[in-house]
């Protein structure tokens, strides 16, 4: 923490005790300053949030379910909510927050969006509301990044977007939103920047978590309806933060009601190869525009973070949750590569829901973790795993070997040796009695 | 402002005095304000490269430090930043071979918010002085409640603070780094990051320089960066009326070729011949 930073809130909130601010090159003052006087009005427009609501329900598909997961709850013993932001469209939270930045930019004059992207979903998510809203778009991912999430790469070509490869550091997550912000000092007049996370200078922390917010409402009222209380805990997964932060945000005002963030693990936080900066206790630097815990060396270069799941991947997370952690509101907690992989393949089998790869940490926790005080607890199932399919597959047989899908894997029915041999054996999957 | 004809009390000190003092008897048409990424491509030749920047007429010389993030830099600056990371080039190098031309030019530092924040402001403006730099410029700090530790502890080390202004700048935030400026105003000449520029952003000076400069006038020196590279540009910059012209890319550029003290002579050799000199 920098001694003397004032603890106070500025504005609308650029500041979250000693979290926030806007570190970032004079260039790009005045587009912050527009951005924060645009979403004071538009928040509180009723024009604009018929239109975003419109949107959300039409095209996004909301509200989304709250699903009790009846499997897991049997399980844990406890009753367990599953918020279904994998049903979404583009199959993640990332569209909520996506849609309502591309309407921002619309009402800016700004016909030029640009967005990093880690896992790819809040890329496709930004490719999808640009092409709704017939604008430009730039897309900057890590090259290891699209490796690990090729689909998604193919998915923004296929919506009109250019994916901009990068090349520096890791080539993950991070240096995505560096070069993104490098191409917004150049653009800033004509270009809006998304910015996926509820992380980066201010404004965008606000907006993001304004925008994700309807998770929470929704499943607030949800949990109401079907178990006629409130929960006892919500839980969710931190990488940035930003589902985690659009769940906490409606239940910040029931203190009874216990908020857990679930950070990347990694290969362990003693190995240094991790994401979880406030489970780890990390010191407060700046990156991306804000003050906020990061991973860093003792002279202040920025580390790279390690997660198996892309969008998890990231050395720092949004100066609200680091608020949330130190006030004693939210408690942050890691779960590791393996933990995540497994958990990842348990949710699949018990629930017929393929999970993400980020939801699967916290699907860990839940699965894993006595919680004898929890009765009733709403997951938020950030987003569907069909992206990570491949990634996570090799993850399990690295850890398990070739067997960790092998008591699903049948002997063929009909084999017959002989008839192959001769050539007249079943042909083509042809139904054998 | 006190309209009595004692000379102002300049609020970064030692550092603040020896820059102005270098402004005001620069050669020529305009002071040089030479950057170089410091360790770029290895301490020994950054070494040698510095010491060609002397005595090729730099009137500041501006040290980077190499930093994993740098979000206002291009892509050679960035580079070159990378190249001297990989290095194992470290803060305290920097900071040695600043104390090597101190006694010869004024040095101010560049870097990120990330590296003054984390020893504090307080111990690294301290260490700023003590190594004989005499500012510092931080593109991610602007003025305003992110930069007043930072230009609290620059004053009280006798380090200036300079900062930036872009053409995205409004008048009234203009005017409000303008007062905040110690040594001189760095003012940005294009929307966008460090590097050469093709086309002639010269024509734009003018106008940068004005506004930077403002109505009334200013006693604070003005320099104008961002895409200058020969001496093209830094005649414009002069003629456009800044006081300075500040080349980084270019010069950075010639540190990482073959011979790098001989690429460096002609570009500072280059940009003396626009400035008159």
């Amino acid at each position: 923490m920098t001694p003397g930073t004032p603890f106070t809130e500025i504005g609308s909130e650029r500041r979250f005790g000693p979290y926030g601010g806007r570190y970032v090159p004079e260039t790009l003052l005045p587009a912050l300053d527009e951005l924060e006087r645009t979403w004071a009005t538009l928040r509180e427009d009723a024009g604009f949030q018929a239109e975003l609501g419109t949107l959300l329900r039409d095209f996004v598909g909301r509200p989304s379910p709250l699903y009790l997961a009846r499997r897991i709850s049997e399980r844990v013993g406890r009753e367990v909510y599953l918020k279904r932001e994998d049903l979404n469209h583009t199959g993640a939270h990332k569209i909520n927050n996506a849609i309502g930045q591309c309407l921002i930019a619309k009402h800016m004059g700004k016909p030029r969006v640009i967005a990093e992207t880690g896992a790819g979903q809040h890329g496709v998510a930004t490719a999808t509301a640009a092409a709704l809203l017939d604008l430009e778009c730039v897309i900057y991912m890590g090259v290891e990044d699209m490796r690990r999430q090729m689909p998604n790469v193919q998915r923004m070509r296929l919506l009109g977007t250019t994916v901009q490869p990068v090349e520096s550091g890791a080539r993950t997550l991070k240096e995505a939103v560096s070069q993104a912000f490098r191409d917004w000092v150049a653009t800033v007049e004509d270009t809006h920047y998304v910015m996926g996370t509820a992380a980066g200078a201010a404004p965008f922390p606000s907006i993001v978590r304004d925008l994700q917010r309807i998770i929470g409402d929704e499943a607030r009222a949800q949990i109401l309806d079907a178990a006629g209380r409130l929960p006892d805990r919500v839980v969710a997964c931190v990488g940035g933060g930003s589902n985690a932060i659009g769940i906490f945000t409606a239940f910040l005002d029931d203190p009874d009601v216990a908020l857990l963030g679930v950070e990347p693990g990694g290969h362990g936080i003693e190995t240094g190869a991790h994401g979880a900066v406030l489970a780890g206790g990390l010191e407060a630097g700046v990156l991306h525009g804000a003050m906020t815990p990061v991973m860093q060396d003792d002279r202040g270069q920025i580390l790279e973070a390690h997660s198996i799941s892309a969008g998890l991947d990231y050395p720092a997370v949004g100066p609200q949750h680091a608020w949330l952690r130190d006030t004693g509101r939210a408690t942050y907690v890691p779960v590791g590569d393996a933990d995540a992989l497994r958990a990842f393949r348990t949710v699949s089998r018990l629930e017929g829901i393929i999970p993400a790869l980020e939801s699967s940490h916290a699907l860990h926790h839940v699965l894993h973790v006595p919680a004898p005080d929890v009765e009733i607890e709403i997951v938020c199932l950030s987003g569907r795993g069909d992206k990570d399919m491949e990634h996570a597959l090799a993850g399990l047989r690295e850890l398990e070997g070739d067997d960790a899908l092998a008591h699903t894997v049948a002997e063929p029915l009909g084999h017959d040796p002989v008839a192959d041999q001769d050539g007249d054996g079943p042909q083509d999957g042809a139904e054998i009695r | 402002m006190s309209t009595e004809p004692t000379a102002p009390v300049l609020r970064g000190g030692a550092g603040e005095e020896r820059i102005r003092r270098a402004f005001a008897e620069a050669p020529g048409d305009a002071a040089l304000v030479a950057y170089a990424m410091g360790g770029f491509p290895d301490l020994e030749t950054s070494r040698q490269v510095l010491r060609a920047y002397v005595e090729g007429g730099a009137d500041v010389v501006e040290l980077g430090i190499p930093y994993s993030d740098p979000l206002a830099d291009g892509p050679i600056i960035h580079a070159a930043g990378t190249t001297a990371l990989e290095a194992g080039v470290t803060v305290d190098d920097v900071l040695a071979l600043g104390r090597e031309l101190s006694d010869d030019v004024p040095v101010v530092l560049m870097t990120y918010a990330n590296l003054v924040l984390r020893p504090g402001a307080d111990v690294f403006a301290r260490r700023l002085a003590d190594a004989g730099f005499s500012g510092l410029i931080v593109p991610d700090l602007p003025v305003g409640e992110e930069a007043t530790d930072v230009v609290s502890a620059c004053d009280a080390a006798g380090v200036a603070f300079i900062p930036l202004v872009a053409p995205t700048t409004g008048e009234e935030r203009v005017a409000e780094v303008r007062a905040a400026a110690r040594g001189f105003l760095y003012a940005v000449s294009v929307v966008g990051t460090t590097g050469e520029r093709s086309g002639s952003p010269a024509d734009r000076f003018g106008e940068i320089v004005a506004r930077a400069k403002g109505d009334g006038g200013t006693d604070v020196p003005v320099a104008i960066g961002f895409g200058i590279g020969d001496a093209e540009g830094a005649r414009a910059a002069a003629a456009a009326g800044a006081d300075g012209a500040i080349v980084g890319t270019r010069l950075v550029r010639a540190a990482g070729e073959e011979r790098p003290v001989e690429a460096v002579r002609a570009v500072l050799a280059d940009l003396a011949s626009g400035l008159g000199r």
